[in-house]
């Protein structure tokens, strides 16, 4: 991405087939090269900070985000196959230059639509993230639920998380199951695309293994499950910011090595060029001297 | 943890989780008694205690440690799930240490969240006035 950008910038030529740039040139894009060498470097130091700061709210939120799951795997809850209207939620973010984090979640919701299209069943989705929209709107327009916007700034909350399941309750699309999609951390340099499953309440209720589950009433089961929603989608953004904020930092810091390498490369030719307009200039003189 | 061709086995613990979104206050700890306040009432969770999910509202958590000392927490809401093999998970939006709750700041807030509830007609924002007046008559009532 930052090759492709600073390709637009300057002009579109590689060093050997440039005909003798000017020192002017090689100066203008020496300098434009190191201004952009600084941007990447303080990117880095901003993604860094942010980074660590969202790996130590990450702990206690994964151990959160397990609890929450063990009901579902303890039970063994599974969905029924011929069930028809799914639901996948994308969680991703609004800004870029972070490598391939809104990509791979995109790719995973194409790869999931198409198979369930396939199937026969109905599927919407749920954009985490103005990138995702951008990604997906085109070809998957018609499947969008809801967008969501302003995701990344800020470090995610639990209000943000119930701000979703709100929305998403309230649209009135009565999912039988769905799954969620979204960068799980694994560590500094490496991040990979989860998929956890969402039930319905009916699911849920009519599932075999309830039954051992003594004393609930709908009321109580449906509040259970509308905080279990907003749990995941709590710890589906607490992955998915602290991979984001980690990729963003490794592609700074390769776009400012890159750019490094561009610096000394260009400063090599700024100097060759330099001694060759010396030298031209001196050839000039002498032969008018010597035609003297 | 036991297979399910075990259904009475004498349980000693319970593994519990306390979790709330900021801290884990417990995770997997071998446990004698748990007291949680819930929306159909306050029950204790014993080892071998049926399965069931419960809705948490806002009260008093007691831990009774296998060493006999108890420790409380209070909590805003949440989840708890007791399991077939005994493991309990207290998923808290918020939880803290009974101690580090001041009596007197609760009961001005709860004094404000009164003469407040007077003044709404909005059902939404009533909601939202009733809830604090719950959670802090709760912290009152836990404190004294």
């Amino acid at each position: 991405m930052f090759a492709r950008t600073s390709a637009a910038v300057f002009l579109p030529q590689c060093g050997q087939v440039r005909n003798m740039a000017t020192l002017k040139d090689i100066t203008i894009r020496l300098k434009s090269i190191k201004n952009i060498q600084k941007i990447t470097k303080s990117m880095k130091m901003v993604a860094a900070a942010k980074y660590s700061r969202a790996e130590r709210s990450l702990k206690p939120a994964r151990v959160y985000g397990t609890g929450t799951m063990a009901l579902y795997e303890k039970a063994e809850i599974k969905a029924p196959e011929d069930k028809n209207k799914h639901l996948i939620i994308g969680v991703s973010s609004d800004r870029g230059l972070c490598g391939a984090i809104h990509s791979s979640v995109a790719k995973a919701m194409k790869r999931e639509i198409a198979k369930l299209s396939g199937a026969g069943k109905e599927v919407m989705i749920v954009n985490v993230g103005d990138k995702l929209r951008g990604l997906l709107y085109r070809t998957h327009g018609k499947h969008i639920l809801i967008n969501c916007k302003e995701v990344g700034r800020k470090p995610p909350t639990f209000m943000d998380a119930s701000v979703i399941a709100t929305e998403l309750l309230d649209s009135g699309y009565e999912f039988d199951q769905g799954s969620i999609v979204f960068n799980r951390f694994r560590s500094v340099i490496s991040y990979k695309t989860d998929e956890k499953p969402l039930f319905s309440l009916d699911t849920v209720a009519s599932s075999e293994n309830m039954g051992i589950y003594d004393d609930i009433d709908a009321d109580v089961l449906r509040n259970y499950q509308e905080f279990a929603l907003v749990n995941i989608i709590y710890f589906g953004l607490k992955e998915s910011t602290t991979s984001e904020q980690s990729a963003r930092m490794t592609a700074m810091d390769n776009a400012s090595k890159n750019a490094s390498e561009m610096i000394d490369k260009l400063t090599m030719t700024f100097n060759r060029t330099r001694q060759a307009v010396i030298t031209k200039e001196l050839i000039e003189i002498i032969s008018g001297a010597a035609a003297l | 943890m036991l297979s399910n061709g075990h259904p009475h086995a004498a349980w000693a613990h319970c593994s519990f989780g306390l979790l709330c979104l900021l801290q884990v206050f417990f995770k997997e700890a071998n446990v004698k008694q748990i007291d949680v306040p819930t929306l159909t009432g306050a029950f204790g969770i014993l080892p071998a205690h049926v399965p069931t999910l419960q809705v948490l509202r806002p009260g008093v958590v007691t831990v009774f440690n296998d060493d006999g000392s108890s420790t409380k927490y209070f909590v805003s809401s949440g989840s708890v799930t007791v399991n077939a093999d005994s493991s309990v998970q207290l998923l808290a939006e918020e939880a803290v240490p009974l101690d580090s709750l001041d009596l007197a700041a609760a009961k001005a807030n709860l004094e404000k969240a009164q003469s407040e509830l007077g003044g709404i007609s909005d059902e939404a924002a009533r909601a939202g006035v009733l809830i604090s007046i719950e959670a802090n008559e709760a912290i009152v009532k836990a404190l004294e």
